[in-house]
């Protein structure tokens, strides 16, 4: 478990990029919102979804779905913490799904980022989201606000049991990262849902 | 309407896998019969809007799930559903308990605003309204993964 000071932030780009580094090949990556946008560009996976656009705080439970139907994969999902604030009680509903295959980072930047960097609600709260996360019963919780610490822990994360949270602390993405230069939604979730049924 | 063993059979022979649900006091007596069954398994859900996406992954991954919730959910969730119904075109299947249909005395607006809601969306709907029209669940729900079309059974509910 990583210490995160209150201002600390890592870059978005490269806590992916380190992500998109150690991910195994069987692991399924779903990302959401402005991670959707960013993965993309440091991953062509056939096991990646990205979500977006998507129903609001709709990942994590798009990923319990996944986790249960596919127990002897990982489920990673990436969700911002505007998102996640949407619909707080999918934490209980993972928990409660008995999932152990399901990694939720929390890619925390403290702002409504797709809408031109808004407050949340809790932008001004340094609310604890893996403190949620412990008393919702995941079984690993970390934190992260330095790419080091991100670098060094996340074996050590993805290799304990699940369900696994981790709150990333990190800035914005880049504006020229912003463009949506993919297939159709429906189009890619029928390209992920023929890699899923070959793997 | 349906007891718990009525409709835990039907949805086994189905072969529906998960029920993704939020009960109210009509679906919810069937919870006991549906967490016993060893054929499905049932995923509660906290809020509708959760339920979907959830059945969406579940489809995704190779399952067969049908979402269950009553009326105030699924004007809830309508986002969700539009998403995962229209813009990723899963053929999702639920069955939405129409809170207060049956009572003819009632100023719901829950009951009042039930099918022109279904019918905005544009969804496959039936109707089971009396013990009669018990064969259309498995019968609608057929037609819908022939067809592979999303679609809903508004079960009547409030009967007193």
């Amino acid at each position: 478990m990583s210490g995160a000071g209150a201002s600390e932030r890592m870059s978005v780009e490269q806590a992916l990029a380190h992500l998109s580094q150690r991910r195994r090949d069987r692991d399924i990556v779903v990302s959401n919102q402005s991670s959707a946008r960013l993965w993309p560009r440091l991953s062509n996976h056939p096991l990646d979804f990205n979500y977006n656009p998507s129903t609001m705080s709709g990942a994590v439970p798009l990923a319990v779905g996944l986790a249960l139907a596919r127990p002897h994969d990982e489920v990673i999902v990436l969700s911002g913490d505007g998102s996640l604030l949407m619909s707080l009680g999918c934490l209980v509903t993972a928990v409660a799904s008995g999932a152990t295959n399901l990694s939720i980072l929390l890619l925390d930047n403290g702002m409504y980022e797709v809408t031109g960097g808004q407050k949340t609600a809790a932008s001004d709260l340094e609310l604890d989201y893996a403190g949620l996360a412990a008393a919702t019963g995941f079984e690993q919780i970390s934190r992260f606000s330095e790419l080091n610490a991100w670098q060094r822990g996340s074996d050590d994360f993805f290799g304990s049991r699940g369900p696994r949270f981790a709150s990333l602390r990190v800035g914005p993405t880049p504006k020229q990262e912003f463009g949506d230069a993919y297939l159709p939604i429906d189009q890619r979730i029928r390209s992920f849902q023929v890699a899923l049924a070959t793997v | 309407m349906y007891t718990g063993d009525e409709i835990t059979t039907i949805l086994e022979s189905l072969q529906v896998t998960h029920v993704v649900w939020l009960p109210d006091s009509t679906l919810g007596p069937w919870e006991d019969a549906l967490q016993d069954s060893a054929k499905l398994q049932l995923v509660r859900v906290c809020r509708e809007g959760e339920a979907w996406p959830l059945a969406a992954g579940l489809f995704v991954g190779g399952k067969s799930p049908l979402v269950m919730m009553q009326t105030t959910g699924f004007f809830e969730s309508g986002d969700a559903m539009r998403n995962i119904v229209f813009d990723l075109r899963l053929p999702l299947f639920a069955i939405i308990g129409i809170r207060n249909w049956l009572d003819p005395h009632s100023g719901d607006s829950a009951k009042a605003f039930a099918e022109p809601i279904a019918a905005a969306w544009g969804l496959n709907c039936d109707w089971i309204t009396s013990a009669g029209d018990k064969p259309k669940l498995a019968e609608h729900y057929r037609h819908c993964r022939r067809t592979q079309q999303p679609g809903l059974i508004l079960l009547a509910e409030g009967a007193g």
